[in-house]
């Protein structure tokens, strides 16, 4: 099937099989291999992505299913300069192995989107579905935290 | 993982999608995705064909129409989770969508989707329950209209035959009664071991009228009838002697996260929770 995907303002003609999940099409089609692949079940959120501003998990998601869609990963995210939330994480060492990072860059995201001025619990119910195997919570709040007061 | 091979159609309308569904035994339609494909994944499902209805127009928003709130089945968690009306006359479907799963989830899934699927421990079912809402749903002989007591038949059973399309959800506007959703689970984004749904009509610290339903006490959501039946007309401590009787009729599962004695006791413990969060407490 051939389906169109805007990605990172781009847009992609792309031939894929109905059963083609998002991820495996961002990152082995278009060689965006900065959206992770961790736990594949929906879980662990190192997969998300933004399509049309949104946060979603890309490895529950059909290709398909975004067809004429525009999506935003880790890699179309700054925007000339780091996007605020990406320098936050730098200056707070929101990252360890770095695994989880692209998929809570993504998701912290979209929750400034749409929750402006957070409160910090907000901010954890934001990150809810996002894991980080090296625990490092604290300084990812943190960071956010400095992102949302930066506008 | 990846599933097996499907064909993949867009309906432009729920017409289209019932000829799709009536042609073809192992069709599905898909939502969100959000419970089909990891089913999918694990080759739990295995349909032949699946049938996109998420972009049909018409089928998402909510729109009132007097004392009747209709949903449209294919409106996402997050719609139902900040939409003004809901919010202001049934808020506890809001507040039930807002606790599903976590904000990526709630971008994708839809109420329709979850009605369809009836997983015990899925949380709009015992809302709609002790709501006493309904489903409408659309199959090649016209509109059906299904009292959600009537819905939730089994275990990821509900009345839908293969070919009808689930269109809306009709709650009532509740304004003069209290309703509260409190849900019991282990990490943030888990399904609920238990949750309880109650919607409560009191005057003066009494309660007149109290309708409660259980997630994740059984196979479909239940109604709590004993301790519905002595809260009529409880006030202080009789409203906590009521909720111990919420566990009576059920059989609750056990899993790895709890046993059946344990889920008997978080019913009666949320029940009185959440009647008294329902009174305002
Ligand atoms: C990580 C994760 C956590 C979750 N946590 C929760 C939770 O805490 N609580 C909870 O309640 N749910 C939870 N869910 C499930 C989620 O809410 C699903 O999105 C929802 O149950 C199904 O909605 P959907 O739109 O994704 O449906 P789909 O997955 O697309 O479809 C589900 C079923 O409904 C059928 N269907 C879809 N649309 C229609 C229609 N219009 N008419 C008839 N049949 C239809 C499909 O054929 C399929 O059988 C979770 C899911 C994930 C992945
Ligand atoms: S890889 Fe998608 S949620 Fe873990
Ligand atoms: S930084 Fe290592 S998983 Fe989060």
């Amino acid at each position: 099937m051939r389906i169109t995907l805007t990605v990172n303002g781009r847009a992609h003609e792309v031939d894929v099989e109905p059963r083609d999940l998002l991820v495996y099409v961002l990152r082995e089609r278009l060689g965006l291999t900065g959206t992770n692949i961790g736990c594949d079940t929906s879980t662990c959120g190192s997969c998300t992505v933004h399509v049309d501003g949104e946060s979603i998990k890309s490895c529950t998601l059909l290709a398909v299913q975004c067809d004429g869609r525009a999506i935003t990963t880790i890699e179309g995210l700054a925007n000339g300069a780091l996007h605020p939330v990406q320098e936050a994480f730098t200056s707070e060492h929101a990252l360890q192995c770095g695994f989880c990072t692209p998929g809570m860059i993504m998701a912290a995201a979209s929750r400034l989107n749409e929750v402006k001025d957070p409160t910090e619990e907000q901010i954890r119910e934001g990150l809810e579905g996002n894991l980080c195997r090296c625990t490092g919570y604290h300084n990812i709040v943190k960071a956010v935290q400095k992102a949302a007061a930066a506008g | 993982m990846i599933p097996a091979e499907f064909d993949y159609r867009v309906a432009g309308s729920v017409e289209e999608a019932i000829g799709l569904l009536s042609g073809n035994e192992d069709a599905k339609l898909i939502a969100g995705g959000h419970s089909l494909i990891p089913l999918m994944k694990t080759r739990l499902a295995r349909p032949s064909m699946l049938i996109d209805v998420a972009r049909v127009p018409g089928l998402t928003g909510v729109a009132r129409d007097g004392g009747t709130l209709r949903i449209g089945a294919m409106t996402r968690w997050h719609d139902l989770e900040r939409d003004p009306v809901l919010r202001e006359h049934c808020p506890i479907v809001a507040e039930a969508a807002g606790q599903v799963g976590d904000p990526q989830v709630r971008h994708a899934g839809t109420i329709g989707g979850s009605v369809a699927h009836c997983d015990p421990a899925s949380d709009i079912p015992a809302v709609l329950l002790a709501l006493d809402a309904v489903i409408v749903a659309q199959g090649p002989g016209g509109t059906r209209r299904i009292a959600a007591s009537e819905c939730f038949e089994g275990f990821f059973q509900s009345a839908l035959a293969h070919d009808e399309v689930l269109t809306a959800v009709e709650v009532p506007v509740l304004d003069g009664a209290g309703c509260a959703y409190v849900k019991f689970n282990q990490r943030a984004i888990d399904w609920a071991i238990v949750a309880v749904a109650a919607v409560v009509r009191h005057s003066g610290g009494t309660i007149s009228e109290a309708r409660i339903a259980l997630t994740n006490m059984g196979t479909t959501p239940v109604r709590a009838r004993a301790a519905e039946a002595a809260m009529a007309g409880a006030s202080g401590d009789a409203i906590a002697a009521a909720a111990a009787l919420a566990d009576q009729g059920t059989d609750p599962p056990e899993d790895t996260f709890a046993g059946a004695e344990y889920r008997r006791n978080l019913a009666r413990v949320l029940t009185l929770r959440a009647v008294e969060r329902a009174m305002g407490a």
